[in-house]
């Protein structure tokens, strides 16, 4: 089967539209959704919605730290990302906020597991930014194959029977073999809010009976998505970065 | 951590995959080589099962892992054709074509190969990196036991274990603290470090010719790290000072293959390929002409400041390739070719000015009549080839640019179009840069030879016109297009 897998949507409609519109093109069967629907963009219920959708189709999702932020005070976020969530709050009505809230952290099918920051402490999100991290991620679970976001940046990782990391950037395009006999953590770049210089939207799909990985990028109406937020008063920099791609 | 599978029991007549086993052809240290068959697959067929159980080295498991990535991604006539691959879930795997014949190993007892015969193996060698760089792939294990050639003399490149793929995960990269290859022919970069530079395969090529040349190792047969080590700055004996008749030609290219810095090698397996293609036209530089080593005091400035380290970002191999073309430009002499020549050297210059790497190819047609007996001087008796060369030579002399990267090449010929092609295909050119002739009542006599390279060339090319003159006007069709005829 051919997974579609998003993380970091971030309310970004224009982009989100542009990654489903690519990935039903190039045949994804399924829909894994890894968290961060909200906060950031100026979209967040047609996002809430559109999640709610492919759940509803059989896709999965878990809850992402933005997501867990709108019933929480989070005591942990940067001045901007407090702002757009506390905006994000009074646009969601309560079944939006309900569905949120009522997410998992982490979903197992097969020999996948589905988080949004990693394995060890999923309710801690930590960053994947090394071999270390994504080694201890990898430890915490009996899946060969985690994949997760939330850092903005992709990411592929594996580990050998002896315990031996490797760490790679992934090409955007280029298929890469999640070989059997290692297990591999895969963190995928942002749909909503790329942070790794490419302001293109970013997923990945996943082709299980193969075990093979394809990162995308999908260019999209940036415009657009900045016009949104500015329109609706929340901080400019989440316009201006993403056009950077920062 | 990998769950306990049951394997396969290995044996004449059992199956794996569909294959059926036949007999074991190798047992090597790091894998057992199998004949195999299946119904459907008509070509004789190889299984490579690597060595994976308790107390094996694991490199022969991530060599094994890397291959199994690699291999189902080449093609072409330079890598074995890979059928199927099997991973550790059950019995690892990998089915590729039988090479016929015997590796590069079974000529070590003839060495030294007379030089014209090492200059043809050398260059079918580069030839085969030249397509693998293409891939994406560095092989990292060019020795002589990693080579055979099929029946049409193309030189294929076995045994993909310690490879790097720029766009793949390179699981040894972080997997071994000490380099993994082959001690003689280890780049000094690769002590170091680095996976990711082509011309380390360029290094090692320069071994094999090196040896192959003279029968002794230019770093002899040391594998302890420190004896490796050396290379970083001891340059090997020169080897014009083992063998007198060494042509300077040849050692000019050993002794660039085998810089410390990849920065003095070649840039690209393609731009050795063509000095091994064209020895008279080899620049030759002081590295031809050395009989001894550098003096002790240039070793210890390498040794000691450490101003050896290459240390460089991370290239990315497709952009260092596309940074080192080799660029053919085709002249002609006629009359009213000035102008057009003057507008090439401008196109030429500009691709020259924005890749310092590239290399320049001027090519002259002369052409030979159909029927008539041509004969080798002009009417004042001066010879016409040679009068070609210096005219190429002294068009690219504005240029002013290294002569190793310039060369000049007469092609006799019919068909200029087809000698245009024919060179751009058998030299590797990325870029055929080519000018339109004017003379409309010419081109229509004779057709047009850029349309015709244009059309059938397999890399790029640029059509050149001179400036455009004012048109003069046909007062009898005033309302005319412009005679922006395509070429």
């Amino acid at each position: 089967m051919r997974l579609a897998v998003f993380t970091d949507i971030h309310a970004n409609r224009q982009a989100f539209s542009a990654c489903l519109d690519f990935a039903r093109a190039h045949g994804a069967e399924r829909m894994i959704c890894l968290g961060d629907y909200v906060g950031y963009g100026a979209d967040p219920e047609w996002t809430v919605e559109t999640v709610m959708g492919l759940v509803a189709d059989g896709g999965v999702a878990v809850r992402g730290n933005h997501d867990h932020a709108v019933g929480e005070i989070a005591e942990t976020m940067s001045a901007e990302a407090q702002a757009a969530i506390e905006w994000t709050r009074g646009r969601l009505n309560p079944s939006q906020r309900r569905f949120l809230a009522d997410l998992p952290l982490t979903l197992t099918e097969e020999d996948r597991l589905y988080v949004h920051s990693e394995a060890s402490q999923p309710s801690k999100w930590r960053y994947v930014q090394s071999t270390s991290d994504a080694g201890r991620s990898m430890l915490a679970t009996g899946a060969d194959i985690t994949l997760c976001g939330h850092i903005h940046r992709p990411g592929l990782y594996s580990m050998s029977a002896t315990a031996k990391m490797s760490s790679f950037v992934p090409i955007a395009g280029v298929t890469v073999p999640l070989l059997r006999g290692r297990r591999w953590l895969a963190v995928l770049g942002s749909v909503g809010q790329p942070r790794d210089g490419d302001p293109a939207a970013s997923f990945a799909m996943v082709e299980t009976a193969s075990r093979e990985i394809t990162y995308c990028r999908v260019p999209y109406d940036v415009a657009a998505a900045a016009k949104r937020i500015h329109d609706n008063g929340l901080p400019p920099w989440l316009a201006d970065r993403l056009w950077v791609g920062k | 951590m990998p769950k306990a599978v049951q394997r396969f029991a290995v044996k004449p007549g059992a199956e794996i995959d569909g294959f059926t086993i036949g007999e074991c052809v190798h047992n090597g240290g790091m894998a057992t080589l199998w004949s195999v068959t299946r119904a459907d697959i008509a070509v004789p067929l190889l299984m490579k099962i690597p060595r994976v159980s308790e107390g094996e080295d694991p490199a022969a498991i991530v060599g094994f892992e890397m291959e199994q990535m690699i291999l189902p991604r080449l093609s072409g006539p330079h890598v074995p054709h890979c059928f199927a691959a099997g991973d550790f879930a059950r019995q690892a795997h990998v089915v590729i074509e039988v090479i016929a014949g015997q590796t590069l190993y079974g000529r070590l007892a003839g060495l030294p190969l007379p030089y014209e015969e090492a200059r043809l193996i050398g260059g079918r060698i580069a030839e085969a990196l030249e397509d693998l760089h293409r891939q994406n792939v560095i092989h990292h294990d060019v020795k002589p036991s990693s080579i055979m050639f099929r029946p049409a003399g193309e030189a294929v490149l076995i045994d993909y274990g310690l490879s790097h793929h720029n766009q793949l995960p390179d699981l040894l990269q972080e997997e071994f603290r000490i380099p993994y290859g082959t001690a003689p022919y280890m780049a000094p970069e690769r002590l170091l470090g680095s996976r990711d530079d082509p011309r380390s395969d360029l290094f090692s090529l320069g071994v094999l010719l090196y040896f192959f040349t003279t029968g002794v190792r230019p770093f002899g047969e040391t594998e302890t790290m420190r004896g490796m080590r050396r290379r970083l700055w001891r340059d090997p004996q020169p080897p014009r000072k083992l063998r007198p008749d060494y042509p300077p030609w040849l050692q000019e290219i050993v002794l660039r293959c085998l810089e410390i810095e990849p920065v003095w090698r070649y840039p690209t397996a393609a731009q050795l390929a063509f000095d091994l293609a064209h020895p008279d036209q080899v620049n030759l530089t002081g590295r031809s002409e050395r009989l001894r080593r550098d003096p002790l005091r240039t070793v210890w400035r390498r040794r000691f400041n450490g101003d050896v380290t290459p240390s460089k970002p991370k290239a990315e191999l497709a952009a260092q390739l596309a940074s080192s073309p080799i660029v053919a430009v085709a002249l002609d002499f006629g009359e009213q070719a000035v102008e057009l020549n003057e507008a090439l050297r401008v196109s030429a210059q500009r691709i020259l000015a924005t890749l310092p790497s590239a290399r320049l190819a001027c090519l002259n047609v002369l052409k030979l009549g159909r029927v008539t007996i041509d004969r080798t001087l002009d009417e004042a008796g001066n010879n016409k080839h040679v009068d070609r060369l210096v005219a190429l030579r002294h068009w690219a002399s504005p240029f002013k640019i290294d002569e190793s990267r310039l060369t000049v090449h007469v092609l006799e010929a019919v068909d200029a179009a087809a000698a245009i092609l024919q060179f751009a295909a058998a030299n590797h050119v990325d870029h055929i840069v080519i000018g339109a002739r004017q003379n409309s009542l010419l081109r229509s006599l004779l057709g047009s030879v850029s349309a015709k390279v244009a059309a059938e060339a397999a890399c790029s090319v640029t059509v050149v016109r001179p400036p455009r003159l004012a048109a003069p006007r046909d007062p009898a069709n005033a309302d005319a297009a412009s005679d922006e005829v395509p070429v």
